[in-house]
């Protein structure tokens, strides 16, 4: 590129363009193979190893259940229908069934509160992570990810102790004199949200953190020398800046909260179901395959509309104003 | 960079390492923390074998594992009804464990079992039954009845612990009512899921951990098996095993070979092995399970043959095994679950 | 009137970095991590074997954690495949957002993003039952027996969206400025990208990092169905035992590796100030 500029001083003016045309071109082809190659490794390995699989489970879905677990290859479209309508009992007719819905329904509202959460108590975490002198910075990361290389099962008994109508904090609060019978905390959607919360944190706190610490601090700066209060800085300067984290932090807890099962499970005493416990039960006790793969794609179909709406909007903003 | 590359480099000499054949192996799936080490360490010695084990959780994860292929497991450990579905479906090896030497011990109750007859592909591991377990400190009166669990007293109210299996859940509320087992009929389909959705607002959990809340106090009652009640007790002496005279279900974890296995030899060896009364005491010390070997009671201490929930005490009736039904009675079972949960 | 106002905001503004509450909030965040860790490591020195109640002292949990031999190999695959998934799954995470955030869309782009974050967005079970199905299929067409592989190869797709996701964030409207200087200097996209970009970009890759390793040392679903024989690691192995009872034994294990991570963390560190 570099060469076909010098060039242009040389030779005629219709040479040089086409020149720098070609150069430009060739420029172009190579930075699409760079793109292509760069973005391969990650497209092949999940393509493999990702879609095979996702194939697999579309197929599964379309067939018979079999017996005693596993599936006979017969085309059926059965899994998809019990989703919403299942057969009474007494006289075998199909009528509509609210029961898979109000679960999906429920886990997506507690993968909801749980991402607000998170987002409330890991936004301020992160910043302060990321005001932090350099050298400290690297140490405070360590700090947040520490408590999960631990056991996510331990930890959770550990929060049956804190949480358990004699645990710590019950018997904390009478010992104080705040109540006098011990509170119900654990076994609630309360505890439910709490663990969830715990276990999703660092997903929440980590792309904030990677997204505040570029942050311009001169910005902030400026929005002080212009007579903004805390608040409107904050409002119109930082979040808006780190709004890249904040979407991939709730795209990593929202998401995976939603199929997340073993802590609901212990925490909320199993006695209500959860997307992540249903689809288990399918290939588990209930020997359904097929539904338990098709409930799966009825998830991921929702999901996938969400993530898709997002891209397109950020996508064509990317577009649109870069230079 | 370059610490993360010689650790890379590290753990794949490692990983590879670790695969390199030894003489004479044998690699054991069994259900988490049920087997004993001592039993292993006995029979490595014995026979000059390294023994893996791996651990499952459910039948059905093990099922599906080894349906889709075996990835190199020779021994598994199924409870009576999959063994059934593993020999239907030709997935275990007949190794005719009756023409082998120790075969003698095993008690003739268990040789000719609805899943094996005459006991060509598994050697009993450990049996159990199946009801509930109360704290008599906080309830003192009768305990051998499905109103602990249904109809529940005041003191166990929100105090109770079922187990997350529909079946037992289905089974116990069936019995409750006096009604049979497998049942397609949907009048008793329909007031056994009365009876459960009445009592679920006084239960307070549902869930398979049931030593920990027992023995701290957060349950009073909870659905399990028998050896884990004793092993509550051991911590809490005032846990007692109920025998609901409504009848209940007992169950058999067995050993067997996989098809394919590739150490078909030592496989073989382990199953002779366990079927000598003193190793079956090894196995029974362990999980607290009574064994299907005579002979073995010499072995064990008098206060587990004598315990309660080992020796079915006079005037209960006889546990049964129960079959998996059939599809549809499952998926109406499924429906009823779902319902009841949702 | 400016010359008034001027002086008391400058006072206040002096830190700028600081927001009130902030640090609170941020202390009291740790407080809730780390309460029950803290729980935890207490619970490993109980008198009995209740992991829910705690009377009198013992180190015999610690004695018996040293003594299995089982529970010491799981710990062992856990961290092997860990380690593995986390350096693949992050190499190969910030080649793919590299080339998709902060570029014109171009074709295949959306697609792309989408297929990386595809593992993210199925159900955990699924996945595990196909992958078996997968790799069993694969199994009997090459007649070989993978082993180990098999299972870090799985980790290693689930871990790739979670090590991309942080990176991306890092990399959205991040300045191009010093990338476009390093250009105007003649460097060559290679030398831009490792002397200008990767640095800029190492804190969103360590993020990446450390969210694909607490990711992958905690998978349970996958790997109880993916995992050989041999190759139990230590999420199964503790899950499994649930039925039938666990002891303080797992907090005593729980209490070594993150004393473990600790002295590694700290040796890591002195070891990069002596360095430079």
């Amino acid at each position: 590129m570099a060469d076909a500029v010098q060039s242009l001083g040389r030779s005629t003016d219709l040479d040089a363009v086409a020149r720098v045309t070609a150069a430009k071109a060739r420029v172009a082809r190579r930075a699409l193979r760079a793109r292509w190659g760069l973005v391969a490794p990650a497209l092949l390995v999940i393509g493999i190893f990702g879609i095979a699989p996702l194939l697999i489970t579309i197929v599964y879905s379309f067939l018979e259940a079999a017996t005693y677990g596993g599936v006979i290859w017969n085309f059926s479209t059965e899994a998809y229908v019990q989703f919403l309508f299942e057969e009474d009992i007494f006289d075998e007719t199909l009528h509509f069934s609210w029961a898979y819905p109000q679960i999906f329904g429920r886990s997506i509202l507690l993968a909801l509160v749980t991402t607000i959460f998170c987002l409330l108590v890991g936004f301020p975490t992160a910043y302060f992570m990321a005001t932090r002198p350099p050298g400290q910075r690297t140490l405070w990361l360590f700090l947040i990810t520490l408590p999960f290389w631990t056991n996510l099962l331990i930890r959770t008994y550990a929060m049956f102790i804190i949480l358990r109508d004699e645990g710590l904090v019950n018997n904390g609060l009478i010992w104080v004199g705040f109540i006098s019978e011990p509170l119900r905390l654990l076994h609630t959607d309360f505890a439910v949200a709490l663990g969830l919360m715990y276990s999703f944190l660092p997903f929440m706190v980590l792309p904030l953190y990677a997204a505040l610490e570029k942050m311009d601090f001169r910005l902030v700066e400026a929005g002080y020398d212009l007579y903004a209060d805390r608040w409107q800085v904050l409002r119109k300067v930082v979040i808006p800046l780190a709004k890249p984290g904040i979407v991939a932090g709730c795209i990593l807890v929202f998401i995976p909260s939603i199929g997340a099962y073993v802590t609901p499970l212990l925490l909320g005493g199993g006695k209500e179901l959860m997307i992540g416990n249903l689809i288990a039960l399918q290939f588990g006790n209930a020997r359904n395959w097929p539904f338990g793969c098709a409930a799966a794609l009825i998830l991921l179909a929702m999901v996938l509309v969400a993530l898709l709406y997002y891209v397109r909007s950020t996508g064509a903003k990317q577009g649109l104003g870069h230079g | 960079m370059r610490f993360f590359k010689t650790l890379l480099a590290s753990a794949a000499v490692l990983a590879f390492a670790g695969a390199a054949q030894a003489e004479g192996e044998l690699h054991i799936y069994n259900w988490g923390n049920y087997t004993n080490p001592d039993l292993v360490k006995k029979f490595e010695e014995k026979y000059g074998v390294e023994v893996t084990i791996d651990d499952y959780d459910t039948n059905e994860t093990m099922l599906a594992k080894v349906r889709a292929g075996n990835p190199g497991y020779d021994i598994v450990v199924p409870t009576d009804y999959t063994v059934k579905i593993m020999i239907d479906e030709g997935l275990l090896a007949e190794t005719r464990p009756d023409e082998m030497a120790n075969f003698k011990n095993v008690d003739p109750k268990w040789v000719n079992v609805y899943f094996d007859e005459g006991r060509k592909y598994s050697v009993p591991w450990q049996w159990g039954t199946t009801t509930f377990a109360v704290d008599t400190a906080v309830y003192g009166g009768d305990i051998d009845t499905y109103a602990i669990l249904f109809d529940p007293p005041e003191e166990l109210v929100d105090k109770i612990n079922m187990q997350p299996d529909m079946y037992e859940a289905m089974n116990a509320a069936l019995r409750y009512l006096g009604k049979p087992l497998c049942n397609n009929n949907p009048d008793d389909l329909k007031a056994a899921y009365a009876v459960l959705k009445e009592a679920k607002p006084k239960w307070r959990t549902i869930e398979y951990g049931m030593i920990q809340p027992l023995v701290s106090g957060d349950v009073a009652v909870s659905q399990g098996w028998n050896g884990a009640t004793m092993r509550a007790r051991e911590q809490k002496p005032t846990i007692k095993y109920a025998y609901p005279k409504e009848g209940f279900s007992a169950w058999m974890d067995n050993v067997v070979v996989l098809k394919d296995a590739p150490n078909m030899d030592n496989a073989k060896l382990f199953q002779d092995f366990i079927m000598d009364p003193e190793n079956a005491a090894l196995i029974s010390d362990f999980a607290k399970y009574a064994n299907g070997i005579q002979g073995s009671e010499e072995y064990l201490p008098a206060e587990f043959i004598e315990a309660p929930e080992i020796t079915i005490p006079e005037g209960a009736p006889t546990p049964v095994f129960v079959p998996l039904c059939p599809k549809d009675v499952q998926d109406k079972y499924s429906q009823i679950w779902t319902n009841l949960l949702k | 009137m400016a010359e008034v106002s001027l002086p008391t905001r400058r006072k206040r503004g002096r830190d700028l970095k600081k927001q009130g509450g902030f640090g609170t909030v941020a202390l009291l965040c740790v407080a809730f991590l780390y309460a029950p860790i803290v729980v935890l490591i207490v619970f490993s020195f109980n008198g009995i074997k209740s992991t829910a109640q705690m009377e009198g002292f013992s180190l015999e949990w610690y004695g018996n954690a040293f003594e299995n031999e089982d529970m010491q190999h799981a710990a062992w695959i856990s961290l092997q495949v860990a380690l593995v998934a986390t350096v693949v799954s992050t190499a190969i995470a910030t080649c793919a957002a590299v080339v998709t955030t902060r570029t014109r869309p171009w074709r295949g782009m959306t697609g792309s993003y989408m297929v990386i974050n595809m593992p993210l967005m199925v159900p955990e079970i699924v996945t595990a039952i196909a992958t078996l199905i997968f790799f069993a299929l694969i199994t009997t067409a090459l007649g070989v027996q993978v082993g180990i592989a098999k299972l870090m190869l799985a980790h290693i797709v689930f871990c790739i969206p979670f090590a991309y996701m942080p990176i991306r964030a890092r990399l959205e409207d991040m300045d191009k400025t010093l990338e476009q200087a390093a250009a105007d200097l003649y460097a060559k996209p290679w030398q831009a990208f490792r002397r200008v970009t990767l640095p800029l970009l190492m804190p969103g890759i360590i993020a990446g990092a450390m969210l694909a390793f607490v990711v992958s040392f905690d998978d349970f679903t996958i790997s109880q169905l993916v995992a050989g024989p041999g190759e139990t690691p230590l999420p199964v192995y503790i899950y499994t035992s649930i039925r039938r009872g666990i002891t303080p034994e797992i907090n005593a294990l729980s209490t070594l590796i993150l004393v473990a991570s600790i002295l590694l963390v700290t040796l890591s560190f002195l070891v990069s100030r002596s360095r430079r």
